[in-house]
């Protein structure tokens, strides 16, 4: 029987399987941030240890760090101490880390791929669970634990049960105005929050094929949110002419070397998935979340679902929900009142993302109901997005250009949607409080986010937008 | 750092009939900024459990004397979400041992275990029962003996056994961790690199 893309990579990079227990995995590329790393090292340092493989490692600080002003020092004390503690951290043991206002900083899924070091075949980790971002190329890359951190510091390896696979194929023509966000919010209002727990995923079909690797990271990015261990696109060209020429990509002899490896990194025509799901394409359309988990979607133009057609054991988490939300089961969506908008994160902070929703309101105004924060996902992005005029662009719109960083979309700097207020949000999760205490998140895509932006209200972006 | 070792527990304990419990709820994101492990507790479940002025929220079932016990029975998909471990941290640290569910997500549950807290994962309907059991007697007790992977409502005399692989049961009931392991096999991960493929 063939292999699935996943089992080629996991399968070469097992060290060691127990029985009746996990696998010992080798780690590839170990990205670190400074909000779940500070206790890894300190178990280190108590055990006496060492970081085993400073040059796998790589330090960006993102999660805490302001999107104003990062030329001063960080005004939160605590916020300053966990950046200061990951920068001691990595020059006591040789990594390399891209702190504040160094041309390479940012959100650290945003930054593993723009510099190459995300490759097709690779075992990759952070303590971070958006960290199958990087499963857009052909790797397997998943989210860990702090203790995990430790361990892949400490040895290189982690360990881990071979999850169980799943296949979602995506087959025909996407709608125009409809984006790789719709198709994962789809994805997951169909599986719900659990549907993918147990499984890693390889997304496919052709409507997966025809995505560019920015919007296939938006894809990869929100396996989470489905439980998923994580998701992968099979490599092709379009990740071979992405990679290409990046800092860290491989060069001269050794490129042609590991294309004729990372081409060798598809499912076999006979693998069987534990799991396969096919949806077609047409049926998508864009989407928004109204409740306080990323399975609660529907699409703009729908209406939240009825209390009759929640199952019973769930009525009272959906009522709670409902509550926390100030909707009422089977309301419009569309004409919800929105006052905070926020493009941003490491699910949509790219260049393509700042570009769809730049496109989108050229000619329009922000309502003025509304407060826009627009965050690049990294120093790069917002370097390219004032290369190329996005940057005036957005000032003539209504708009203004953060600096890069996680911002709102966990609210660990200043950027938080104040209680009760409703933002439209490019980022991943709409739970409880994730944008601040007592914000209420609905999860769209650049461009429903910018039609939000220019109405007040959520609206279907192809009823004011031209595609 | 080894953990406590797990033993057999019976106890009463914190029921939370709600589904999806994510980990922003189970430590909210403002909380992770320490860069020790200790004091997570404290801020267990914090927005649920305070107001903003920092005083408790009657109806919330931490802040209920009629509940206690070391054990906390949650609804199914417990702990989805983000793969912050300070969500193991402040659940060990408010002095649970084990939490009970119908589901649990994958990182939660790893991260549990790495924390000597066992996640003990039920049929819907053995859930249920403990709910109806709760409701009847706030003292009701629960037993967990992982031993025999085996779980109690002590009310009914229902049982029902429950999933960990050996090796991690091993780890639980020794207090065992991780990196102890993998230090003892540094050869073979030097071995492993010799011949792996890179670029």
């Amino acid at each position: 029987m063939g292999k699935t893309l996943f089992d080629k990579i996991w399968d070469s990079h097992v060290v060691k399987s127990i029985d009746d227990g996990p696998n010992v995995l080798y780690i590839d590329r170990h990205f670190i941030h400074e909000v779940t790393s500070p206790q890894a090292f300190g178990g280190i340092k108590a055990r006496g240890g060492k970081v085993a493989r400073p040059s796998q490692v790589i330090a960006t600080p993102d999660h805490n760090i302001p999107t104003v002003n990062q030329h001063l020092t960080i005004q939160d004390e605590l916020s300053r101490v966990q950046v200061e503690t990951l920068k001691k951290n990595c020059e006591e043991n040789g990594i390399t880390m891209y702190g504040l206002n160094h041309p390479y900083n940012g959100i650290v899924h945003v930054v593993g791929p723009e510099l190459g070091i995300t490759q097709p075949g690779m075992t990759i980790v952070c303590g971070d669970s958006h960290t199958s971002t990087h499963g857009a190329f052909g790797s397997i890359a998943f989210g860990i634990g702090t203790s995990e951190v430790e361990m892949a510091l400490a040895t290189q390896c982690i360990m881990q049960p071979k999850p169980k696979s799943m296949r979602i194929n995506i087959e025909g023509d996407l709608h125009k105005g409809v984006t790789s966000k719709d198709i994962i919010l789809y994805i997951i209002s169909k599986l719900t929050t659990g549907g993918g727990t147990g499984y890693f995923v390889e997304f496919a079909g052709s409507a997966i094929r025809s995505l560019s690797m920015e919007a296939r990271m938006t894809i990869c990015n929100m396996s989470i949110e489905m439980g998923a261990r994580g998701g992968m696109i099979a490599p092709d060209e379009t990740t071979f002419e992405y990679i290409k020429g990046r800092e860290q990509a491989p060069q001269g002899e050794q490129w042609d070397k590991a294309v004729a490896y990372w081409k060798s990194l598809v499912t076999d025509a006979d693998a069987v998935f534990h799991k396969e799901l096919t949806y077609d394409a047409a049926d998508i359309e864009p989407m928004i979340t109204y409740g306080t988990n990323p399975g609660m979607g529907a699409k703009v133009c729908e209406s939240i679902p009825t209390l009759d057609s929640i199952e019973d054991s769930s009525k009272n988490s959906f009522q709670k929900s409902m509550e926390y939300m100030g909707f009422e089961a089977g309301d419009q969506l569309e004409g919800k009142q929105v006052d905070y908008v926020f493009v941003g994160s490491c699910t949509n902070g790219r260049i393509e993302d700042l570009r769809s929703f730049c496109e989108a309101v050229k000619g329009k105004q922000k309502a003025e109901s509304v407060t826009a924060w627009i965050v690049p996902g990294s120093k790069q992005v917002e370097k390219q997005a004032i290369a190329e005029g996005l940057k005036e662009q957005l000032e003539a719109a209504g708009f203004e250009l953060r600096q890069p960083g996680c911002s709102a979309c966990l609210a660990m700097n200043d950027d938080k949607i104040p209680a009760g207020k409703y933002a439209v949000a490019t980022s991943n999760r709409n739970f409880e409080g994730r944008q601040g205490p007592g914000s209420r998140t609905l999860l769209a895509s650049p461009l429903t986010a910018a039609a939000a932006a220019v109405t007040g209200v959520v609206t279907d972006p192809r009823t004011i937008f031209n595609f | 750092m080894p953990k406590d070792k797990f033993v057999t527990v019976q106890t009463s304990f914190v029921p939370m009939p709600i589904e999806n419990v994510d980990t922003d709820q189970i430590i909210p994101a403002r909380f992770l900024k320490a860069t020790t492990k200790e004091g997570f507790g404290d801020n267990l479940f914090y927005d649920w459990r305070y107001e903003k002025d920092g005083s408790p929220k009657a109806d919330f079932v931490l802040n209920n004397p009629a509940y206690s016990g070391t054990v906390l029975v949650a609804g199914k998909n417990f702990g989805s979400g983000s793969s912050r471990e300070h969500a193991a941290w402040a659940i060990d640290g408010y002095g649970f041992k084990a939490v009970v569910s119908s589901f649990f997500a994958d990182i939660f549950r790893g991260n549990s275990l790495n924390n000597g807290v066992l996640p003990v994962q039920v049929s819907e309907g053995f859930l249920a029962g403990l709910f109806t059991a709760v409701d009847a007697d706030n003292k009701t007790e629960v037993k967990i003996d992982l031993e025999n992977q085996t779980i109690t409502n002590v009310a009914t005399g229902d049982s029902e056994s429950f999933e960990i692989n050996s090796y991690k049961k091993n780890c639980m009931m020794n207090g065992y961790d991780d990196i102890d392991y993998l230090f003892s096999i540094s050869n073979e991960i030097e071995a492993y690199e010799k011949q792996a493929v890179k670029f």
